[in-house]
Parts: structure tokens; sequence; C-alpha cells
């Protein structure tokens, strides 16, 4: 009797519990998601979002990690476009991404070459997946020592009667040695991607291309590489971020070197900041702002994609 | 726990200063087994003769305590701490981090035995603006190790002159083996060959003027290095593909006979044997003397305590670092760590590689401290990489120079 | 399907391609086939340059033993599974939490939070690297694997937020609905009916996230600097250093470096490969 007019009986315990009850399970649909979403919303902010800002401010500073800070505005920025160093890492990182690309085809051509069903194929699948399930550092050191002039490429040009190449301590050369070795794992990656894909594949379509005379190339291009422009769009995306994030290898084999040839951005930045040389926090910020600057582009290029297929109900 | 064992230290001396008054903390980064020993062997010592005395150890990795040191110098500091001698403890000295031991250095009192007499050699990296800094307790030389069987085979001798070293290389050279052996994948080798070419040529009070930053790298006398190291470099006498070689594996062409000189220091004695060379075949003599009149003075990298100037028990700090620099002490010392002690009335371990240095270095003119602790870090490590594309490619010395130039300035604002 | 099934094709390419299938794996694999040939030889082998032919001797577990006596190896694998457990865990149990609050809730600030956390994840890691060191200090948790886990846990939400949230997208709301009228708290739908739906995912994740925690160098090398607690991929770089021309030793490290992302892999392959081209066969 009580609960058909609430607002019109004098509250008892009864009718309160209704009340904040009622409350709750109004408002509960409402307030569900930002519970659920604190945890990790709160560790991204501190660990994520706000250190972006904090090191863009960081930009702006002289400062060597332990003595006061001086502000000098964007001084870091214009001593950056004066350094040799900076432009050197950029023509790497640009490099890396160039080559870095090749993965993709090489992962697809892969990808259908083992896209058969003989017997074990999904063990040897397996294997071709390998490199990339092993830490970067593993495959830096096994590279490293393979074009070390005295490791197993040397030895063996010159048991072939070549002479003996250092691929390492080529300024040339070196940087192209460092992203085959990158390019390695990158490859088994999308090697994977397209298997999925290609298991997917709407064999309807297939079948009405066979049937209308299209063969080889043109059903390739025409039919099938279509139906992959998810894993393709995925493998680009990836390999393009993977190349800009070239760090462990580059530390790994040859920490810039030599004199500084194979520096990119990633390497450059933690150089000056926080190897045993480097003291400057605000100049080694200025460069990763750069490099975050760049990786934005395709930041937002790849969340652009993503919102118009969320908005397309994908 | 290290942090946690170090506070509570810290908030003990704080209230309890007078009971704690006999405990001496100390950081150090000897976690390398000769080291650590030979430190046992002195804190142990150090107790029993001063029973009043206890010593907590802090020990720290050794890459971390490059770190960790510009932390807890200004945050928690120890009473005494490792470091090195010359321009690498200036930032701190700067700062006002490290106590002046200009007292123990000059017998006012403290000291039983001649300290100045017995370390005056090594009083000038410890000097920065008339007073002394620290204790060195152990040092090494560097040099040049030798083949001497492929010496002898080719009718050379060990060389003391610039000219002599030259005629040695074309002779190796001629008979097919290559003169000088060296790793510089990891850059610090470069720089052993371009302070020992600077000091021979210009002498120390340049070298250490130039590292300090007072010198432009485009100054004709800098040049005139370069000169002497085209001497080397473009006849080809440097072992092929060095920028992709670590020093150790530079050794491997020493032993077999492909090379026959490496610029070292003392160190790689041990490399060099478990190699398989002996002291009938490998040999070490003083770097040669390129201009006439030059006094020598040498390479010689030197570990070094320190009182933190913010220590709890200056005290007894100090009583350390007196016991560190007595002869008898350092001379045990250097037994377990295979080194030179720096107070000349120790003895070393008959060997003839030490005994060769010790000579050497009791009567060298000064003491360098190797290019990476003299400059500063920033403007250390860009010449070591000018220095490793030089040797690669001596034809872009003007344009490196000229790169190292513009860093100088920068860096030392 | 594409390519042509290899069996409508005539016998002669059947053979050629059963035949080039274990070669290409092989020449693929030599890098890895090269280190466990060198692993399992001794420093006479190594010094005398015989890097493939037979052994003189059979070292492996000498090598072994070697690296672990030593080395801190044991340190370092114990620590990076100190390290890579309490990540996964960490990182799966909040980003069911948020994915599933994206997923199954509308409202204004949805679409862009799943944004945020997803141009988060492929931020470069340099841009955060010295806040995230200095915020590291000052809580006292540097050079801990606390103060590492924690880093990781946030940082790896972006993608699993991604990843989770996607998969629950998938899920048949309806149930949820129905659960909804029948009075069930939102709580409890997520507890009692999403959670033991999104295993699968949750399976596939947690092997992901643990391969690419376990394999993590940058941040193991900026926020750890002792032993006591450095994980196996600095501490692998750091005797690298060490460990100049004795590649036998090298060689074993590696493999003990990489062994428990591969057992890993091959244990769970059918979920690693699920979570790694998610959204790679859209439509």
């Amino acid at each position: 009797m009580v609960l058909c007019h609430p607002i019109f009986t004098v509250p008892n315990s009864t009718q309160l519990i209704y009340r904040k009850s009622s409350w709750w399970k109004r408002n509960q649909q409402r307030l569900t998601p930002w519970i659920f979403l604190f945890p990790g919303l709160l560790l991204f902010l501190v660990y994520v979002i706000w250190p972006i800002f904090n090191s863009l401010y960081i930009s702006l500073l002289q400062w060597d990690g332990l003595s006061p800070a001086i502000y000098v505005g964007f001084s870091n920025y214009i001593e950056l476009l004066d350094d040799e160093y900076f432009y050197i890492s950029l023509a790497n990182n640009l490099k890396w991404l160039i080559f870095f690309m090749l993965a993709v085809p090489i992962g697809l051509g892969l990808a259908i070459f083992l896209n058969q069903t003989i017997f074990g194929i999904r063990l040897i699948k397996s294997l071709f997946f390998f490199p990339f399930v092993i830490s970067q550092v593993v495959i830096g050191i096994i590279f490293a020592w393979f074009y070390n002039p005295r490791g197993v490429i040397g030895p063996f040009l010159e048991s072939i009667g070549l002479s003996n190449y250092a691929i390492l301590a080529d300024e040339n050369f070196a940087t192209y040695g460092i992203i085959f070795a990158g390019i390695y794992p990158q490859i088994a990656y999308c090697m994977i991607l397209y298997l999925t894909g290609l298991n997917n594949l709407n064999t309807d379509q297939i079948e009405a291309g066979r049937m209308d005379g299209a063969k080889g190339l043109s059903l390739f291009k025409n039919i099938i590489l279509p139906q992959l422009k998810p894993a393709t769009f995925l493998a680009i995306v990836v390999t393009v971020i993977g190349s800009l994030r070239s760090f462990d290898m580059v530390a790994i084999m040859t920490q810039g070197g030599p004199w500084g040839s194979t520096n990119v951005l990633a390497y450059y930045m933690f150089e000056t900041a926080l190897s045993e040389y480097g003291y400057r926090m605000g100049y080694g910020s200025a460069i990763a702002a750069v490099l975050f600057t760049i990786m934005m582009f395709y930041i937002l290029f790849f969340i652009y994609r993503m919102y118009q297929s969320e908005k397309k109900g994908l | 726990m290290r942090k946690i064992l170090a506070t509570l230290i810290a908030i003990a001396s704080l209230g309890y200063s007078s009971a704690f008054a006999g405990t001496l903390v100390i950081n150090t980064d000897l976690t390398d087994p000769a080291p650590k020993a030979a430190f046992e062997w002195a804190f142990t010592k150090f107790q029993e003769e001063n029973p009043d005395v206890t010593i907590e150890v802090n020990n720290f990795d050794h890459e971390g305590y490059k770190q960790a040191i510009r932390n807890f110098l200004t945050t928690n500091p120890p009473d005494v701490f490792n470091w090195y001698a010359g321009n690498r403890m200036l930032p701190f000295v700067r700062a006002g981090l490290v106590e002046d031991v200009s007292d123990i250095w000059s017998d006012t009192g403290w000291v039983d035995g001649n300290l100045t007499d017995g370390m005056s050699h090594a009083k000038k990296p410890m000097t920065i603006g008339g007073k002394q800094w620290g204790i060195p307790y152990t040092y090494y030389q560097w040099g040049v190790y030798y083949r001497k069987d492929i010496f002898t085979a080719n009718g050379i001798s060990a060389p003391t002159t610039w000219d002599e070293f030259l005629a040695a290389c074309a002779t190796l050279k001629a008979a097919g083996v290559t003169p000088i052996t060296i790793g510089s994948k990891y850059l610090w080798t470069t720089a052993g060959v371009f302070d020992y070419l600077n000091l021979r040529t210009n002498g120390y009070e340049f070298h250490m003027a130039l590292t300090k930053g007072e010198i432009p790298y485009t100054d004709p006398r800098v040049h005139a290095v370069f000169d002497k190291w085209d001497e080397l470099v473009k006849p080809g006498y440097f072992l092929e593909n060095h920028a992709a070689l670590a020093w150790q594996e530079a050794i491997a062409p020493m032993v077999n006979g492909e090379a026959a000189m490496y610029v070292m220091g003392n160190f790689s004695v041990a490399l060099f044997k478990e190699g398989g060379l002996r002291d009938s075949n490998l040999g070490f003599f003083q770097f040669p003397e390129i201009t006439p009149g030059i006094p020598m003075a040498e390479e010689a990298p030197t570990d070094t305590m320190h009182i933190a100037s913010g220590a709890k028990n200056k005290i007894d700090a100090k009583r350390f670092l007196i016991f560190l620099s007595r002869a008898d002490v350092q001379e045990e010392m250097n037994k377990t760590l295979g080194q030179l002690p720096v107070n000349s009335g120790s003895k070393v371990n008959p060997d003839p590689f030490l005994e060769a240095g010790l000579d050497m270095l009791n009567n060298a003119y000064a003491m360098a401290q190797f290019y990476d602790r003299d400059a500063p870090a920033e403007m250390a490590s860009e010449g070591m990489k000018g220095f490793q594309e030089y040797m690669v490619n001596p034809d872009r010395r003007n344009k490196i120079l000229e790169r190292l130039e513009k860093v100088r300035q920068r860096v030392y604002k | 399907m594409f390519p042509i099934p290899i069996q409508k094709r005539p016998l002669i390419n059947q053979i050629s391609y059963k035949i080039l299938i274990p070669i290409s794996l092989f020449i693929w694999l030599i890098p890895l086939i090269g280190i466990m040939l060198t692993s399992i030889r001794g420093l006479g082998d190594i010094t005398a340059g015989n890097y493939w032919g037979m052994p003189s001797e059979f070292l492996l577990f000498s090598n072994i033993k070697d690296v672990f006596q030593n080395t801190p190896m044991l340190s370092y694998i114990i620590n990076s599974f100190k390290i890579t457990i309490p990540t996964v865990i960490g990182a799966v149990a909040v980003s069911c939490m948020t994915g599933f609050a994206l997923a199954s809730y509308k409202f204004k600030a949805n679409l862009f939070i799943f944004f945020t956390f997803i141009a988060g994840n492929f931020v470069p890691f340099q841009i955060l690297m010295i806040p995230v060191r200095d915020l590291t200090f000052q809580m006292g948790l540097y050079d801990t694997v606390t103060g590492l886990v924690l880093f990781h846990v946030a940082f790896q939400t972006g993608f699993c937020t991604l990843f989770m949230r996607n998969f629950i997208k998938a899920l048949p709301h309806e149930l949820f609905e129905a659960a909804r009228i029948d009075g069930t708290s939102e709580f409890n739908i997520f507890f009692k009916i999403v959670l033991p739906l999104t295993r699968p995912a949750i399976a596939a994740l947690s092997v992901l996230i643990f391969t690419f925690i376990w394999n993590d160098f940058f941040w193991a090398t900026v926020l750890i600097q002792g032993q006591h607690a450095m994980p196996i991929t600095a501490g692998l770089k750091s005797l690298n250093g060490q460990w100049v021309t004795v590649y036998h030793l090298l060689s074993a490290g590696s493999i003990m470096a990489a062994i428990p992302p591969v057992i890993m892999f091959f244990l769970m392959q059918k979920h690693f490969i699920a979570g790694l081209t998610l959204g790679a066969s859209k439509g």
C-alpha cells in the first residue's frame, strides 16, 4: 500500500531503501560504464596521455635531469634544424619506412606460397611464423654475429674467394643491414595476416571468376586482392608504425654507428637523453616530439579509417 | 631494498648521531670479482685497525652506478664513494657535492708518512681549482703491446721515436703483417690513439686544455696531431674493418700473427694470455716520442674514492681515505686488482708488464685520464665518433674537425 | 580457394612444390639454425671458425651450465616472469572492464575514449620516456619490477581495450538485454554473462601480451638498472657486451631467452593467431 503512493506518505525505512535502490537502478546504466572505465582510464591518463603533454613541455626546456630546468622556448627545435645527426636520422627513418614496406608484398607472397593443404603444412606455417615470436634483441644479436667480419658471412665470402665485407662498418649500407634483420620478423607477421585473409576468401566469387575465364594474375588482381583489403590495411599500418619504432635493432646492432650513420629518431632521442654520454632531456624531448608528430599523421589516418568502418557498422 | 636501508641509515644518523658516529657509509660499484675482493679485504682491515668504526656498504651494479650517483649525491649522500679522477669528477665538484680533502694531501697533522711524496705524480688529476678532491688508489698503464717474436723476425726493435715507429710499421706492412690492430666499434679505442698522439705532439698541458674546452678543434696544433695520424692511417697501417670489431675481437689477429701491435691498456694482457700469448712473445713499450723535448705524460685512468660534502661522518671518512692512501694498503689491494698502486712506496707482483708500467708511471710527468674522462660526456662521445670516422675516411678530416668545433662551442658554454 | 590447390595441378608441380617447401623453410630459418648449431659447440670450435661442421665436442649442456653459473641469466629469466605474468593479469583484467564499458553502453564520449586508447597504443615510446621515468622515480619505483609492471599494464590497456571491445561488441547483446529485464545488475551481467563468453578472447589476448612484454627491451632499459630486476632482454644485451667472441655462450643464452614465448606460441597457436589477425578479415 505504502509503495503505491511513495510521494504522499511519510517516509519510513522501507521507503528510503526503495528510493535508494531505485536511484541506483535508475542510474546504474549511466554510471556503470564509467565505473568500469575508471581503472583503465586512470592508468592510461597517468602513464600515456599526460606524459605526452609533459614531454612536449620538456622540449621547451634545457634540463640535464639533475639541476633545475631552464625555459628556453623553441631553441631546442632551432638547434635541431642545424643538427647533422637529426637529418641523418630522418633520412634513415625514411629508408626504414620505404624498405620495411617490402614486408607486405613478401608476406603476401609467402602466404600464397604456403596456402596449400599438403601434409604437415600447419607445422610448416608455424615454423615460418617463428621469427615473430622471438625477441628483437635475439634477432639483432644473431644478425650482428652473422654480419661480423669474423662471424659467419665474412669468413664465408673469403672461403669462396671474395673479399671480406663488414656491412655494419659501412656507413652507406649499415642501415640496410639492420633493416634486413628487422624485416625478418615483420614478414612473418604480414604472412600470418594474409594467411588468415586467404582463409576467409569468398569461394563463390573465386569460382565465379574462374568460370569467367579469369586466371592467375588477373584473377589475383581483380578478385583476390580486393578481398584482402582489410588484411592489407592492417599490414601496412603495423609495418609503418614498426618502421618508425625501430629502436631495438639499432640499439643492439650498431648503437647508431658507425659514427652515427645508422641513427634513427627513436634511438637518437634515447642517446641524447639517457645514454652514458647523454644528459639533455630537453633536446631529447624535442626529437621525440618530432617523431611523435610524424607518427600522429599515421595514427590519425588509422583512426579515421576505423571511424568510417565503425559508422558503417561493420 | 637498498633504498630502504640507506634511508634507515640516514634517519638513524639524524636522530642518534652520537651513538652512530662510528658508522661509515660507503657507496661502490665494484661488482666484478677482483675489485670486490680487494675492497672486502680493505674494509675488513680498516675495521680491524679501527674497531670503533663499522662500515656499511651499498653496492650498485657498474652501469647503474653511473646513473645512480647523480641521484644519491644530492638526495642521499653516503660518507665515501667511488669515482674517477680528472675532469670526470668536475661536475660533482662544481656542484659542491664533493668534500675538499686538500688537508689530507698536505701533511697537516692528519698523515703519518709522506702522502705528498708518495703520490705527487698523481696530484694533478686530483686537483681542481688548486684543491684536491679525493684519493686515488689504483691505476693502470696504457702503451703499446707488441709481438716480440714478429719484431725480431723482421729485424725490428721496440721504437722510441716517431721515425723509428713509422719505419717499424713500414717493415711490418711490407712483410704482410698488419702493423697495428684495433677494434673501434665501441669507439673508445680510437681515443687512446688520439690522446697519445696529442700528448706526444703537443704535450700534457695542451691536451688538458683541449679536453677542458679551451682550445678550438680547428686549431693548427690539433691539425698537427692529425697530420701525424695520417702517417699511420693513409698507408693502411691499421687493421681492416676495425669499425665492425669490438676491442676484444681485435685481439685475435695479434694472437694469430696477422697483426703486431696494439695501443692498449694493461687490462688487455689477461686476454692476450687467454688467447695463447706468453711473456716470451708479448711485450710492452712506452708510446714513442714525437716532438723531441716534450716531457712524457701517460694515460693512466685512475680509480678514486671521495667524501661526499653531505656526509654524516666526515671524521671517519677521512680516516678511511688516509688508510686507503697508505703504501702497504695499496700494495695489497693492487695485488688482487692486478693493477698498479698509486703510492710510489708500494711494490707490485713480479710481472714484466706491471713492473714496466710501475716504472713508467712513477716517472711520468703527469697522467691523463683518457679522453672520455677528461672531456665532458657529450664532447667525448662526439669526439670519439669523429675519430672513428676519420680513421676510416682520413680525407674528411677538415669536415670532422669543424663539426667537433661546433660541438665544443655548444658543450662548453 | 586461392591459389589453385596443388593437388589439382600436374604431378610435376606437386613434386617440385613438396621439394621447394623444406628448402625454403631451411633458408628462412638459417639464423635460428645458426644459433642452435653454435650453442652445442665449445670454445675451441668457435676460435677455429668451425661453425657449421660437426662439433668437435657436444657441449650444449655444459654451455647452458656455463651460462647459468657464470652469469645472472637465471635472475634475468625469473625477472622476466615476474614482470610478464602480473602485467598479463593486470592488462587483461583492466581491459575486460574497459572493453565491456565501451562495447555495451552508448554514451557521448564512447567513441572518443575508444579512439584515445587506440591512438595511445601507437604512440612512439620515446615521447613517453622521460616523464614516465621521472614519475617512476618519484613514486620510488625506479629499478623495481613493480614500476615496470605498472607502466606496461597502463600502456597495454590501449591495445587490449581495442581487442576486448571489438570482441564483446560482436557478442549477442540480446542476452544482456534479457538479463537486464530480468533485473540482473550491470555488475552481474559483466561477471556472470559477458566474462564467460569472452574466454577465448582472454586466452588470445593473454598469449599476445605475454609475448609482447617478455620481448620488450626499451622499457626494461629505461626503468630498470640492477640485475635484481632486469629481465632477459636487457640482460642479454649487457651479456652481449661481455660475451664478445664467445658465440657459443651467446647462442645458448639467446635460446634460453627465446624459449618461453616460443613454448607459449606452440601451445596456444590458435589463440595467438586469432589475436593477431583481429580485423584482418572483416566482411
